[in-house]
C-alpha cells in the first residue's frame, strides 16, 4: 500500500506539494515511485526557472518508463534537489523526504485545486 | 498480371488513390514546386542484359578522370589499408541491420562499443554516441542539442571561418526550428576571444551554443584559449567541429574545454568516393549525456555473468519520447563507423600520428615551394596543419584548368584564393610536379 502523508497537497498526475509559508516542496508521491519502479534519472529545471501549475517542469526516468513531471503549483524555482543528480534512487527510498524542486509560490490559492491526503488516497484506489 | 515481388499492383494503387481521393499519384506531390520537378521521360530502356548494363556503367565510369588529389576542405585523401575493404565486405557486416535485438547482435554492438571507446579517446570526451550520418549533420545535431540544453536561448554563434557547406546544413536545420545563427567575424583568418565575447555580450542570455572549427576553413589551427570559459559564463555550450584524423596530434576538444565535439570521420581512412558515404562523430561531456541524440552502446553482463553488449541509452531518439526528441536520428552510420574503427585499430596511436605528421610535413613543403615561385602568398600567417590558403597573382581559373590538364586536382578554389591539402599519400614528386605547373 502506497504511503500518503497528511498535510500535503496532491495532484492527479501524482505530484505532491509540501507547503511551508510561501515555499512549496514539489516531488512525486510514493504511489508514483512504486508505479515507476527503480528511478534512474531525474531531469530537473534550473534555479530561477519559472514553473506553472499544470505544466511540465522535468521528467523522471525509471527502468520501466520516462514520465513528465507536471508542476502542481506556479512559482519560481528556488532550489533543485541536487542529491538526485547522483542518487536518483533516493526517490524510491523515500519519495516524500526527497523532494525534487523547492518553489516560491506565487499563488497559494492554487492549492485549493489540489487534493488532500484523504481525497488522494481515494483517487489512488480507484 | 500480378507482380510477385512488387509491393503494390496497379489495382492496389487504384484502390488506395480512390480511398484518399486523388486521381493520380502526381497529385500527392502537389506541394513540390513546379520549377524543380522533372517532367521529361527518364530515358531508361525497359530491359537490358546484365552484360549491357555492366558495359553502360563501365562507359560512364571511365569518364571519371583519375586525378592526383590536393583538394580538401573537409574531405581528405588519406590512405585506406586494403585489409579494411576486404573485412568490411564480409556479409555479417555489410548486410546487418541496426541492432535492436541484443541477443542476436553481439558482433555489431561490440564494434560500435569499440568505435565509441576510440572516439572518446581521440576527442578526450567522456561519451561518444554510436555515430551520426556525416560531419555536417553531426554539427547540425550539436546545434540542436545546444538549443535543447539552453532551454530558452535560441541563438547559436558560428565562426566565420567555418566550412560553408556545413554552414548550409546548419541553416537548413535551423530554418524550421526557430534557431537563429549568428556569425562571429574572423580577424586575420582566426576566431578571436574578443570577437566571441563581444557577440556573447551583445546577445546576452540568448546564446545557447558556440560552434568553432579545428582546423578552420583556411586550414589554420586555432587557439581557443578562454573560449570555453567565456561560453560557460554565458551559459552557452562550446561546440568544436574538428577533422577527426588531426586530433591524433592536435590538442583535443576536451583539452579546450568543449562540451560537444563533432566532425566528420572521413579523414580516418574512408575513401573520398565523390562525397560519401562518410560517418559523423559526436562526443560530449557526461553532464550532457541525456541531451545527446542517437544511441549509446554499453557493456554489461548477461544472466550467466558473461560479458554482453546492449543499446544502453537512446534518450533523445524520436521513437522513445517523440515530443521530447531533439533529433530525428534513430540510427547510426554503422558500416562506416566500423570502417574508421578498423582504421584506428590498424593504425594505432603511432600510425595515426605518423600519417598526421607526414600530411603536415607535405603541406608545409608544398606551401614553401609555392611561395618560393613568387606567385603565391600565404594569406594568413598562422599555424596550419595539412591544408593552407594562398592567393595566386595570376589567372586562378586558368591555373586550375592547367592543373586538371596535368591530371591534378589542384586544391579547392575558395573565396579569392586556393586551399591546398596534402596527405601522406602525396609523394615529393607529385608535390614538385604541382609546383612546376604552378610556376609556369
Amino acid at each position: 500500500m502506497a504511503k500518503v502523508l497528511e498535510g500535503l497537497y496532491y495532484s492527479e498526475s501524482h505530484e505532491y506539494v509540501k507547503v511551508e509559508g510561501n515555499i512549496g516542496y514539489v516531488g512525486i508521491t510514493d504511489y508514483a515511485q512504486h508505479a515507476l519502479g527503480n528511478v534512474v534519472y531525474v531531469d530537473m529545471p534550473e534555479v530561477d526557472d519559472e514553473v506553472s501549475a499544470g505544466e511540465e517542469f522535468g521528467a523522471v526516468e525509471s527502468v520501466k518508463a520516462a514520465s513528465d513531471l507536471i508542476s502542481p503549483v506556479t512559482g519560481v524555482v528556488l532550489e533543485v534537489n541536487e542529491a538526485l543528480e547522483d542518487e536518483p534512487e533516493r526517490i524510491n527510498a523515500d519519495a516524500y523526504e526527497n523532494w525534487i524542486i523547492k518553489v516560491e509560490l506565487s499563488d497559494k490559492g492554487e492549492l485549493n485545486n489540489l487534493m488532500d491526503a484523504k481525497a488522494y488516497t481515494e483517487f489512488c484506489e480507484q | 498480371m500480378t507482380y510477385k515481388y512488387f509491393p503494390h499492383t496497379d489495382d492496389d494503387l487504384r484502390q488506395m488513390m480512390e480511398k484518399v481521393g486523388v486521381q493520380s499519384l502526381d497529385e500527392l506531390y502537389a506541394d513540390i514546386p513546379e520549377t524543380i520537378r522533372y517532367r521529361k521521360d527518364y530515358d531508361i530502356p525497359l530491359s537490358a542484359s546484365e552484360l549491357e548494363v555492366r558495359q553502360a556503367f563501365e562507359r560512364l565510369g571511365s569518364r571519371n578522370q583519375q586525378l592526383t588529389c590536393f583538394a580538401g576542405m573537409g574531405v581528405y585523401d588519406h590512405y585506406t589499408p586494403s585489409v579494411i575493404p576486404s573485412l568490411l565486405q564480409r556479409s555479417e557486416f555489410l548486410t546487418s541491420y541496426t541492432p535492436y535485438q541484443a541477443e542476436i547482435s553481439q558482433g555489431t554492438l561490440h564494434y560500435i562499443f569499440e568505435y565509441q571507446s576510440m572516439m572518446a579517446e581521440l576527442t578526450g570526451m567522456d561519451i561518444s554516441n554510436a555515430s551520426m550520418y556525416d560531419g555536417t549533420t553531426a554539427a547540425a545535431e550539436a546545434m540542436m542539442m545546444a538549443v535543447a540544453a539552453g532551454k530558452k536561448a535560441r541563438k547559436v554563434l558560428v565562426t566565420e571561418a567555418y566550412n560553408p557547406l556545413t554552414y548550409e546544413v546548419l541553416k537548413t536545420y535551423a530554418l524550421h526550428q526557430d534557431i537563429e545563427l549568428i556569425t562571429i567575424p574572423v580577424e586575420d583568418g582566426v576566431t578571436t576571444l574578443n570577437a566571441l565575447k563581444s557577440k556573447l555580450v551583445q546577445y546576452t542570455g540568448e546564446v545557447a551554443g558556440v560552434i568553432v572549427q579545428q582546423p578552420n576553413v583556411y586550414g589554420i589551427v586555432e587557439d581557443f584559449t578562454g573560449f570555453a570559459d567565456a561560453c560557460h559564463e554565458h551559459k552557452a555550450l562550446f561546440v568544436m567541429d574538428s577533422v577527426a584524423a588531426d586530433l591524433a596530434v592536435l590538442k583535443s576538444p576536451a583539452e579546450w574545454g568543449a562540451d560537444i565535439a563533432v566532425g566528420d570521420g572521413q579523414s580516418l581512412g574512408i575513401p573520398m568516393a565523390y562525397g560519401g558515404p562518410y560517418v559523423g562523430y559526436m562526443c560530449c561531456t557526461e553532464k550532457l549525456i541525456r541531451k545527446m541524440p542517437g544511441r549509446i552502446v554499453g557493456k554489461t553482463v548477461d544472466n550467466r555473468g558473461q560479458r554482453a553488449f546492449v543499446l544502453t541509452l537512446q534518450a533523445r531518439e524520436q521513437h522513445i519520447r517523440r515530443q521530447k526528441a531533439t533529433s530525428n536520428i534513430c540510427s547510426n552510420q554503422s558500416l562506416m563507423a566500423l570502417h574508421v574503427t578498423m582504421y584506428m585499430a590498424l593504425m594505432g596511436r603511432q600510425g595515426l600520428r605518423e600519417a598526421a605528421e607526414q600530411s603536415y610535413g607535405g603541406a608545409h613543403y608544398l606551401c614553401e615551394e609555392l611561395v618560393k615561385t613568387g606567385r603565391f602568398q600565404l594569406v594568413y600567417d598562422k599555424p596550419f596543419f595539412n591544408e593552407f590558403y594562398v592567393k595566386y597573382d595570376g589567372d586562378a581559373e586558368g591555373l586550375y584548368q592547367r592543373f586538371l590538364n596535368a591530371g591534378i586536382l589542384g586544391g579547392v578554389r575558395y573565396q579569392a584564393g586556393f586551399l591546398f591539402a596534402v596527405t601522406e599519400k602525396r609523394t615529393k614528386e607529385e608535390i614538385d610536379n604541382l609546383v612546376k605547373i604552378a610556376a609556369l
